[in-house]
């Protein structure tokens, strides 16, 4: 046998959703990713997080660029849309899409390589025109399909598999994403789904811009002692200030919280983000300085978790640009296609 | 909780259900991969070395093999592993030459078996290849015991007895037919190293009820049967009523419409529930439209003038709680069913009318001899008990293992060894990969539904009395059903000092097994898992603590496909999927054994040379 499929076997202690599918349901093809590559976690995390949140999946978007994290959308959601698009030109083709038809959840699928370096440009535009989607940077440190070299996000004294250092400072899509004005920020790890599940949850239901910066290691080319991608690395390092429990719409809250801990935000379709402070001097509310707290973190070494930064007030893409609340493949042709005389008054007006 | 111990022999051997709960530890998989590979001999001759009659058992075995099967776990129906079984023994070759033999040399010590059933066969299919003398002792003038009395030629034909009897007998039995024993003190008088009792259950229950002795047509069920499997009794009335539910009622109603009947009823006394026939067995009568009439307790058979005219019962109803237990039941009416014939398969006793009750072997209350449960010795040193004459009726498959182990102790007691030292039992583990994506075993999770055995049609079963109902299996259909067998020999072996936590293995599990958590007390993990636990009985597979969280790696066996994608995805090999071979001492080991001086190892290299 020359590769092996994940069967698909309908079980006894398989759940069904509130549609009736299984988590089965929400799988795609089979990974051909280097065996334990965090990709793969993160993809596990997505299918559960569509399952739980009882999204169809032809109700979703798939968009990604190039890259091993790019590759992932075909191994989740198999029965969902798709785009495969130009190395870093994602955004551009998710804010069509987005455009076009505003009923599809975006789910964009990048790496550090594709969001940070040639898609850096399309990547701060997306953040700055608020377009509603969830941005998942699948961050490793390499480039993992082109045998790791170093990407933009590789810290300062990492080194690489064979020895070298990097020495240039690494862009960190967190403190950027916030700068350029993000209005859900979060940065989770793909070794614990317990974080990253609600996280996915939370970003698919913002209205806005919701960027996951997720610590993905690369298991053939920075897993190795002097990383500091590595699983070991980020276990050891990694700084969780804020939990986000994600509640459902009609659901009660179950979990008792001491008072004065939770700050719940109320999302555009009832669902609602509570936010657990575990770290004491961390604000999610306050831009400024939470950009102050994660970059003295990173200085220390330390890897700072957990949903950020949220602000459900500002207008998204479609408020911002006024976009038809029809998708346009609903549109009746005469709404779509005016005709000639309709686009020659058009131009009448700007000349 | 503490990691899993799995450095005994139970955990592994637990993991693959069909041989846990097979009596004799028959090696289900392996003979299911053998004959994958078109190796029906070395398929048979594997089964052979535990179970002795593959033919015979892969026909009309209890086979309890199949209820533990995973299969029937993961979907609703198990491998037809016994129905493989029949596969390997049809399809083989002449094996006479790969059989064990006789020495030459005979080793001096003579042994009595006292009935030429399945445990007495057992017991010199062992032990004449050691050089023992063994002397059979048979009443009837065939030898087989209830293979031949009981078990209807429809099922179970002759020649298959025959072949599967004489690779033992040929050996140099001295087989004495009709010879029964008539006295226990006039056996041990002629001298023998050992004695082994292997005389069955032959004693058919009756049901003493008003009537019951003023007809010639009330049968006892086994003694009938056995009357016709002699040819002494050829026809019987068109309406036949049967009274018990087990499965010898179902040979009785079968054999029934055999001879004759035209209007067979099966009368239980409970609900369906509460059967005791198999589910295959009663599928196989109702297919022959046998009726099977539930809660009616019988009370008076109803002659007239010496004519049997028919049988009374109480019509009952039942109270059945949740759980399906009886609760309490009352009588509604009473019936009259007439009928010409009745026969009784109510269940059956051991009998030993033969032996001395001051020869030195204890009875219990009950009037059973008290038998030890590991050695089968009886309270008289070298006399042995096993099959239905040690504990009552079970069935062919346990027999068998009795035989075994009666061998061991026989030879232990011949040479003057504890009874109580055997061989241990071991565990052999091997990793299954050969490569990048290869395995050495076929992993690819087929979803084929159980493969449905051909009968012979309803016409035409009917017209002799011998005609085998079931068909075997056609190339196709074992072509799919090999592959339904989940491998469960193929063990999931974690390492935790190498894993990395990345969850590529929770992942890619296809039915969601594995779970990675902190640990705690057993309740805490169960509350975590992945798939709820559904089966408490099935193990779990608890990993030390791992290095870079001191979480825990938590397997639950019981849904587990061994479909090897786990290992399959782990980075560094912390799962692996390894081959286990249980390593079942016999009474061949114990020879090897006396003459190196080192059991286990010896135990070992007897395996590896068959």
């Amino acid at each position: 046998m020359t590769s092996i499929a994940k069967p698909k076997i309908v079980h006894r202690g398989l759940r069904r959703n509130a549609l009736g599918l299984t988590i089965r349901d929400y799988e795609g093809g089979m990974s051909t990713l280097c065996a334990g590559c965090g990709h793969d976690s993160v993809t596990a995390a997505i299918v559960q997080a569509f399952f739980e949140l009882d999204i169809p999946p032809h109700r979703v978007a798939k968009m990604s660029g190039i890259g091993c994290s790019s590759k992932t959308p075909a191994y989740f959601l198999g029965a969902s849309h798709g785009f495969n698009a130009v190395h870093g030109r994602m955004p551009s083709i998710a804010t069509g899409a987005g455009a076009a038809n505003r009923d599809l959840y975006l789910l964009g699928i990048s790496g550090d390589g594709d969001s940070l370096s040639i898609g850096l440009g399309q990547f701060a535009h997306a953040v700055r025109r608020n377009l509603d989607m969830l941005y998942v940077i699948e961050n490793n440190g390499v480039y993992g399909l082109t045998k790791g070299q170093f990407s933009a996000s590789a810290d300062v004294g990492s080194k690489a598999k064979r020895g070298e250092e990097n020495r240039q400072p690494p862009i960190d899509p967190v403190q950027m994403a916030m700068a350029l004005g993000g209005t859900f920020v979060a940065r989770s790890f793909s070794g614990d789904k317990d974080q990253l599940v609600p996280l996915i949850k939370a970003g698919i239901r913002h209205r806005g811009f919701a960027l996951l910066d997720v610590l993905s290691p690369c298991v053939t080319f920075n897993d190795h002692e002097a990383s500091t991608k590595s699983y070991a690395y980020t276990r050891e390092f990694r700084h969780r200030v804020v939990n986000a429990d994600f509640i459902p719409p009609r659901e009660e809250i179950k979990a008792a919280y001491d008072e004065g801990e939770v700050m719940p935000i109320e999302l555009h379709d009832g669902s609602r983000v509570l936010l657990r402070k575990i770290s004491k001097d961390y604000n999610p509310h306050n831009r400024g300085a939470a950009i102050d707290y994660i970059r003295s973190h990173h200085r220390a070494g330390e890897i700072v978790t957990g949903l950020l930064y949220m602000d459900e007030g500002d207008p998204d893409m479609h408020g911002l640009n006024n976009t038809s609340r029809t998708p346009l493949n609903e549109l009746p042709f005469e709404a779509l296609c005016p005709g000639a005389d309709a686009l020659a008054s058009l131009q009448r007006r700007f000349r | 909780m503490q990691p899993t111990k799995t450095d005994g022999t139970e955990y592994f051997h637990r993991v693959v259900d069909c041989q846990w709960g097979c009596p004799a530890h028959t090696d289900v998989p392996e003979y299911i991969r053998l004959i994958a590979q078109g190796r029906f001999s070395d398929a048979y001759l594997l089964n052979r070395t535990s179970n002795v009659f593959p033919g015979i058992l892969g026909r009309v075995c209890d086979r309890p093999c199949e209820p533990a099967c995973r299969r029937g776990r993961v979907e609703e129906k198990p491998v037809a592993i016994c129905r493989l079984k029949r596969v390997a023994a049809d399809h083989r070759d002449d094996v006479t030459a790969r059989l064990p033999r006789a020495p030459a040399q005979k080793n001096g010590k003579r042994v009595a078996l006292v009935g030429a059933g399945c445990a007495s066969l057992t017991v010199a299919n062992d032990l004449m290849p050691l050089g023992y003398e063994c002397v059979i002792f048979e009443a009837l003038d065939k030898p087989g015991g209830l293979m031949r009395t009981n078990i209807p030629a429809f099922r179970l034909p002759a020649h298959v007895l025959d072949e599967e009897i004489a690779y033992i007998t040929d050996m140099g039995v001295d087989l004495r037919l009709s010879t029964p024993v008539e006295s226990m003190r006039g056996l041990l008088e002629q001298g023998f190293d050992a004695v082994f009792v292997g005389s069955g259950a032959p004693r058919g229950k009756d049901l003493d009820l008003p009537g019951r002795h003023d007809s010639d047509r009330i049968h006892i069920g086994i003694d009938w049967l056995e009357s016709v499997a002699f040819e002494h009794v050829s026809k019987i009335g068109e309406r036949v009523l049967i009274i018990g539910v087990g499965n010898t009622a179902m040979d009785c109603c079968r054999t029934s419409l055999r001879l004759g009947a035209s209007d067979v009823k099966v009368m239980a006394r409970k609900p369906r529930a509460f059967f005791k026939a198999s589910d295959w067995e009663l599928e196989d009568a109702e297919e022959e439209r046998v009726e099977i009439v539930v809660n009616h307790s019988p009370k008076e058979f109803v002659v007239e003038g010496g004519k049997l005219l028919g049988m009374k019962f109480d019509r009952l109803e039942y109270d059945i709680d949740e759980r399906g237990r009886i609760l309490d039941s009352r009588v509604v009416d009473e019936v009259m069913i007439p009928c010409d014939d009745v026969v009784l398969a109510i269940g059956q006793d051991n009998a030993f009318p033969w032996i001395e009750r001051d020869v030195g072997v204890e009875f219990d209350k009950w009037d059973v001899p008290v038998v030890d449960p590991v050695t089968f010795e009886s309270t008289l040193p070298g006399v042995f008990f096993g099959g239905d004459a040690a504990f009552g009726p079970k069935n062919i498959i346990w027999a068998v293992e009795h035989g075994h182990q009666a061998a061991i102790s026989i030879h232990r007691h011949c040479h003057g060894a504890p009874l109580t030292e055997r061989l241990p039992r071991g565990v052999n583990l091997t990793s299954a990969k050969m490569g990048i994506h290869e395995w050495s075993y076929s992993n690819d999770f087929d979803p084929a539904a159980r493969r449905i055995m051909p009968h012979v049609d309803l016409k035409s079963r009917f017209k002799k009395l011998n005609i085998e109902v079931e068909l075997g299996f056609s190339a196709e259909q074992v072509a799919t059903e090999v592959e339904r067998c989940l491998n469960c020999d193929l063990q999931t072996v974690f390492t935790a000092e190498a894993c990395i936590e990345c969850d590529a293995c929770i992942d890619i599990c296809p039915v969601d097994c594995l779970t990675i958590t902190p640990n705690g007390e057993q309740e805490e993990i169960e509350a975590r898992l992945k798939t709820p636990r559904l089966e408490p009985d099935q193990p779990l597979y608890v990993s030390a603590e791992l290095k870079q969280t001191g979480r825990v790696m938590v397997k639950d066996e019981n849904l587990c496909v061994h479909c090897g994608l786990c290992a399959e995805r782990c980075p560094t090999g912390a799962w692996d999927m390894q081959k286990s071979t249980l390593v079942v001492p016999y009474a061949v080991h114990e020879l090897a054994a006396d003459e190196t001086g080192s059991s286990e190892e010896t135990c070992h290299r007897a395996r590896r040379t068959g």
